[in-house]
């Protein structure tokens, strides 16, 4: 009963501070403007030297997927920012942005 | 005398070779502190080594920034204490805001493992005592994340304090673009803080402490920290 505590919890009207939701984030990270990329850098000569034309600048970055619990979406993000300020992203280098989603 | 301690995170590799520049080097004791503990264990001198903290995985020194012993480590420089941060150490120093800026992947991608020249900008931190304004000094590199980079206003003002203690130059000392192998910014290899009891390098002085190693051109930099802790030393 206990393993499956994410669904019988979800639609129970009698126990809210129970009633986690399941949320699906994404956190994107990306080297700030300015801030030289030399992997983008490198994946754009790449590009060039395969024959694509029209790539004007490659930045390469990193994603973060995680499925988090949470009472609600706002909650959820306040986790998260907290996460990407403390550890997931270094300000002086990184910009970050946070995708949450229902997950199943 | 002076006691080195010398903090092991899962993935320091440059650990033993520290231990050995400081007994060997100079004949003071060195003593190895798990990342792990809350206790420098009464070390005069905390050094953070080269290697591959946590895997190197989400940034260079990210995780082992928030290892338990660093608050310690913290609360030791912000006191005065002499810290030493070397290649993965100064990258942990950054993360945790003890040195200001940031060290990313090197220019040119590729990790760099030779020997570089770095003229001596600063010689009153613990670190570089023992040293001559404009000394030049050779020692080895190996790092793929060792691009120090800051914004403008950070540059500026370690520019303007005099906070750049290394920087990388050709064999006369002199700037050079081949002789900046990772693409720092203002060629800058090693920083300090306001106080200059805090330092952080990228090239390993550690391995540069006898002839048998080819190189003896780090023990000036072992033998400044001599003279941050007289009293440790004499004692």
């Amino acid at each position: 009963m206990r393993g499956s505590r994410a669904t019988s919890c979800r639609n129970s009207q009698d126990t809210p501070w129970e009633a986690e939701i399941h949320y699906a984030v994404q956190v994107r990270i990306t080297p700030r403007p300015g801030i030289l990329d030399p992997e983008g850098e490198t994946i754009g000569r790449a590009l060039g030297t395969l024959g694509y034309q029209g790539v004007e600048s490659v930045r390469a970055g990193r994603l973060i997927s995680m499925r988090i619990e949470a009472d609600d979406e706002a909650s959820a993000r306040d986790s998260v920012e907290g996460m990407c300020q403390q550890l997931i992203a270094n300000p002086i280098i990184e910009d970050y942005s946070i995708l949450i989603e229902d997950a199943e | 005398m002076m006691r080195v301690g010398i903090v092991r995170f899962p993935g320091s590799n440059c650990d033993a070779d520290c231990a050995r520049a400081v007994r060997e080097g100079l004949g003071q004791e060195a003593l190895f502190l798990w990342h792990k503990t809350h206790s420098l264990e009464g070390a005069d001198v905390v050094l953070l080594p080269g290697g591959f903290s946590y895997g190197d995985h989400l940034r260079a020194g990210a995780i082992a920034r928030f290892s338990p012993i660093m608050q310690e480590v913290v609360d030791f420089a912000r006191a005065g204490g002499p810290v030493i941060g070397i290649c993965n150490g100064f990258q942990i120093l950054c993360e945790a805001h003890l040195l200001p800026g940031a060290l990313i992947r090197n220019r040119g991608i590729r990790f760099r493992h030779r020997d570089v020249h770095l003229r001596v900008e600063r010689t009153d931190t613990v670190f570089t005592r023992a040293c001559c304004g404009g000394q030049v000094l050779r020692m080895p590199i190996a790092h793929g994340e060792g691009q120090f980079v800051a914004d403008v206003e950070t540059l500026a003002e370690l520019e303007a304090d005099g906070r750049v203690v290394f920087r990388y130059v050709d064999e006369s000392g002199c700037a050079a673009a081949s002789a900046n192998p990772n693409g720092s910014q203002n060629d800058i290899a090693g920083i300090c803080n306001g106080a200059g009891n805090v330092v952080g390098l990228m090239p390993h002085p550690e391995r540069a402490v006898s002839d048998l190693l080819g190189c003896k051109d780090g023990l000036p930099l072992f033998r400044s920290l001599l003279a941050a802790v007289p009293e440790a030393v004499a004692s």
